[in-house]
């Protein structure tokens, strides 16, 4: 409950203010997680102070499908935490929960489990002048003013440091399965499928993940056998270092190009063995992104260096 | 001020632009008209009354010329045009919505994009769709359904509105709690900003590099440019769908059983409950086979691959027995699902039968909070004197409180706003929102403060800014006055003598 006049979003957390006074309001400030998505070939001159985003799970209610966790958290930590109430979120494992939505890249099984953007409901974050601000709201469902939620995340910290997020949680599927196909069109194994939670490709064979009610499961493992040779409880493929997003109807582009990879079928992200040439962004898209930096830090202060629009 | 012939003006507009009646004809007509089509720019006062309203109970809206652009380039020159004259726009869909955020403030150019409607691509291996904005929602859907597929975020007014209104307010529908609202279901939308600029955001890529403007675009309430394009997901049609309809005798028990659902860990793909008066009035008027005797029924929708189907309805069964169900019905075959569904979604036709107006209302609260929260709003109506009735997408806490009125009695819209504003201030109190899906338009612009705070409204503005650093894409929405840049000059700054 909220007292009389005071604003809903605003409920005092000293551990969060005390990391807005760390983060300050006028030298160059980096933040870091564990470091394990740290942006390829970012580095950070000497005079670059680095903070920490504080951690903790402040809340699970699993009956609304939500989760309050600060930042500096670990991922595996939060999936551990919300596994035992039987749920999970679409954060992809390791690292920080500030470093995965600072990224923004979503897990491999985005089909069955949603995207990251999508599963933040509410971001606090300070703002390059110190002040604590909040985004989006304390529930399942709100269109309550601009979404903020969505500008942070992917942003690279760029626009204000994430200290706290709630997130959309969702129950773990009673059954769960990888089974592979060889020799099959993956776009057949996917039209066939109803709602697989991943479907990987790397050319020749098809790594699936069937979730839901057994009885399902089991009949889809079926339909998927008049395609070809069916092993179920199968490792996944190991992906390739270089990871993309291309269009999910182009896939197949990629067996022309000679490289191994890896595909997720229905989303196109890719995993390749020779990294693909930057395509830089559109010159209208750039020179806006440039202005919402400059008005979210107009001197720059944040993560210098950093230009996700590039 | 006295309306303006087009055809005067089309005859007059090579040379001096004047009309029959000599009033000087405003020079930036002639020149939309020009950049348009003359029968596609209408300056009539039929026109501009009709293009003053929208769905909600708001008035005072007052209309400049209402444009019908066919294509991209038209929507830019409309935008070049209006900064040229210093003027403000206002994009419009089918004008459904309830929030007033196409309402224009000001005599702006209100730009229906309704014309713009086309279909343009189906992708099925990429499972995207591009469509123009002002394609109908349940159009889409119709068109879809035969290749497998649909558009899962379906409004109850998906008869009408269109997927460029759906994209400015971030819709949701009953549908919505299993697939997400509209935000989930947008990859891809080409904007027209301010200046005549176009911007694609996002991209048929899932992770498109940079910012997420795209995800920020959605939701913003045509305040950040105008949509001309959007890429919208395929949802594949499930093979399995049964609906239950279960009886209570309170309203409590209707709201503790779809929490109960959840915290079973269940996401069924609709939740929705309606309270006896709405039930009854829905009866009336359509015979959807809801039983009158009840307190509060509980839709409920399972989709999916049979087998969890089955087994979700039978545990929905008895959870809803466990909180005092007084009957449960499985919906034997298509046609009798199509009739609860055309019960639901027929509600808000259902209220015009029995009361001249109505405020429909929308907050969201944590599902937990439902039965508390609808007991407070039931006793504010009775405070106020003003009869509620609740129909709502239960699963996600969505509460859509309609207040009925006759706005020709004397202080009764008094009545109802006074209502309306502790319903907010209720919600907010149990940890809520202002809005879960018709957005806050001008509609709850005031109480936008007792949500955010400054700093949060002011990085809200920053980002509205960065898109529109002129103001000039419908000003005096969703951001209170006085932490907006310039929104009040721009609504008093038109020019003199262009409307009278
Ligand atoms: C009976 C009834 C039932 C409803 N049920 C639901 C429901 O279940 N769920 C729900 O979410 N809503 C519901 N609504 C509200 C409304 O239908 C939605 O908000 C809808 O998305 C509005 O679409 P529209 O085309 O009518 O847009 P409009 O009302 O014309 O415009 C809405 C907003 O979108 C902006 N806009 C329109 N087109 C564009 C564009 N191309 N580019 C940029 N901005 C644009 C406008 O400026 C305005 O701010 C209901 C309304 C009614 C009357």
């Amino acid at each position: 409950m909220t007292e009389a006049g005071q604003h809903v979003l605003a409920n005092h957390d000293p551990v969060l203010d005390d990391f807005a006074s760390e983060v300050g309001v006028e030298d160059p400030v980096a933040i870091a997680g564990s470091r394990s998505r740290w942006p390829s070939g970012w580095q950070l001159d000497a005079d670059v102070r680095v903070v920490s985003a504080p951690s903790g799970i402040v809340i699970h209610q699993p009956e609304e499908m939500l989760v309050t966790v600060r930042a500096g958290t670990s991922v595996d930590e939060l999936t551990a935490a919300l596994a035992e109430a039987g749920q999970r979120c679409p954060l992809p494992p390791g690292g920080t929960v500030g470093g995965a939505i600072a990224v923004g890249h979503n897990c491999i099984q985005r089909l069955g489990r949603g995207s990251v953007r999508d599963s933040v409901m509410q971001v606090r974050y300070v703002s390059a002048d110190g002040r604590l601000v909040a985004g989006g709201g304390p529930v399942v469902k709100n269109v309550s003013g601009f979404n903020l939620p969505k500008l942070l995340t992917g942003s690279l910290g760029t626009l204000g440091f994430v200290c706290e997020v709630i997130l959309r949680t969702n129950p773990i599927p009673v059954r769960s399965v990888v089974a592979s196909v060889a020799d099959a069109d993956p776009f057949v194994v996917f039209d066939l499928l109803y709602r697989p939670s991943m479907v990987l490709w790397d050319g020749v064979t098809t790594w699936v993940e069937l979730e839901g009610h057994p009885d399902d499961v089991d009949s889809q493992l079926g339909l998927l056998k008049g395609l070809g040779q069916v092993t179920a409880d199968v490792d996944l493929p190991e992906l390739e270092p270089n990871r993309h997003s291309i269009a999910p109807g182009d896939v197949k582009s990629l067996l022309g190009a000679g490289a191994r990879f890896v595909a997720s079928i229905g989303v196109g992200t890719v995993w390749t063995e020779t990294a693909r040439p930057h395509t830089p962004l559109d010159t209208q898209v750039i020179e806006l992104s440039r202005r919402v930096k400059d008005e979210f830090d107009p001197t720059g202060r944040l993560n210098p260096g950093l230009k996700p629009w590039t | 001020m006295k309306p303006r012939s087009l055809r005067n003006l089309w005859r007059n507009r090579a040379g001096v632009a004047r009309s029959g009646n000599d009033d000087p004809v405003d020079p930036m007509v002639a020149q939309l008209a020009d950049a348009l089509a003359p029968e596609r720019v209408r300056v009539d006062s039929v026109a501009r009354a009709l293009y003053a309203h929208d769905a909600s109970v708001f008035g005072g809206g007052a209309s400049g010329p209402v444009c019908f652009p066919t294509s991209l380039e038209e929507v830019q020159a409309i935008m070049r045009i209006a900064m040229s004259h210093g003027r403000s726009i206002v994009p419009r869909g089918a004008g459904t919505g309830l929030a007033g955020g196409a309402i224009p403030l000001g005599e702006p150019i209100v730009v229906s994009m309704a014309k713009m409607d086309r279909i343009i691509d189906i992708d099925p291996a990429g499972r995207v769709v591009w469509v123009e904005p002002g394609v109908v929602n349940l159009d889409l859907s119709r068109h879809l359904r035969p290749l497998g597929f649909h558009y899962a975020p379906d409004p109850s007014s998906q008869q009408v509105c269109t997927i460029g209104g759906n994209v400015a307010n971030n819709s949701g529908g009953p549908h919505c709690l299993a697939y997400g609202v509209t935000d989930v279901h947008v990859v891809a939308v080409e904007v027209v900003l301010v200046d005549g600029t176009v911007v694609m955001l996002g991209g048929s890529c899932d992770e498109v590099d940079g910012y997420d403007l795209r995800g920020a675009f959605v939701g913003s309430e045509g305040m950040l440019g105008i949509a001309t394009k959007v890429a919208v997901r395929l949802t594949q049609n499930p093979p399995a769908v049964k609906t239950l309809l279960l009886s209570f005798g309170t309203v409590a028990d209707a709201a503790n059983s779809v929490s109960a659902i959840i915290a079973a860990g269940m996401v069924p793909a609709a939740l929705e409950v309606m309270d006896q008066k709405i039930t009854v009035a829905v009866e009336n008027f359509v015979n959807a086979g809801y039983p009158r005797d009840a307190a509060a029924v509980l839709l409920v929708e399972l989709e999916g691959m049979p087998g969890s189907v089955e087994a979700d309805a039978a545990r929905v069964a008895d959870i809803g027995r466990d909180h005092g169900a007084t009957g449960v019905r499985v919906a034997a075959d298509d046609a009798e699902r199509e009739a609860l569904w055309k019960g639901r979604k027929t509600a808000f036709g259902a209220i015009a039968q029995i009361a001249p107006d109505y405020y429909l209302h929308d907050t969201v609260v944590p599902r937990g909070r439902l039965a508390d929260v609808l007991a407070e709003i039931y006793a504010i109506a009775d405070r106020h004197d003003v009869v509620v009735m609740n129909v709502f997408h239960a699963g996600d806490g969505n509460l859509h409180p309609l207040l009925l009125f006759d706005g020709r009695e004397p202080g009764a819209i008094d009545r109802v706003h006074a209502a309306g504003a502790e319903i907010v201030r209720a919600s907010l109190a149990a940890g809520g929102v202002l809005s879960g899906e018709h957005g806050i338009g001008i509609e709850k612009q005031m109480h936008m403060g007792a949500m955010f705070g400054p700093d949060d409204l002011d990085h809200q503005e920053r980002l509205r800014r960065a898109f529109d650093p002129y103001c000039r894409v419908n000003p005096g929405k969703v951001i209170p006055a006085g932490h907006s840049c310039a929104d009040i000059q721009s609504l008093r700054s038109v020019p003199t003598g262009v409307w009278g």
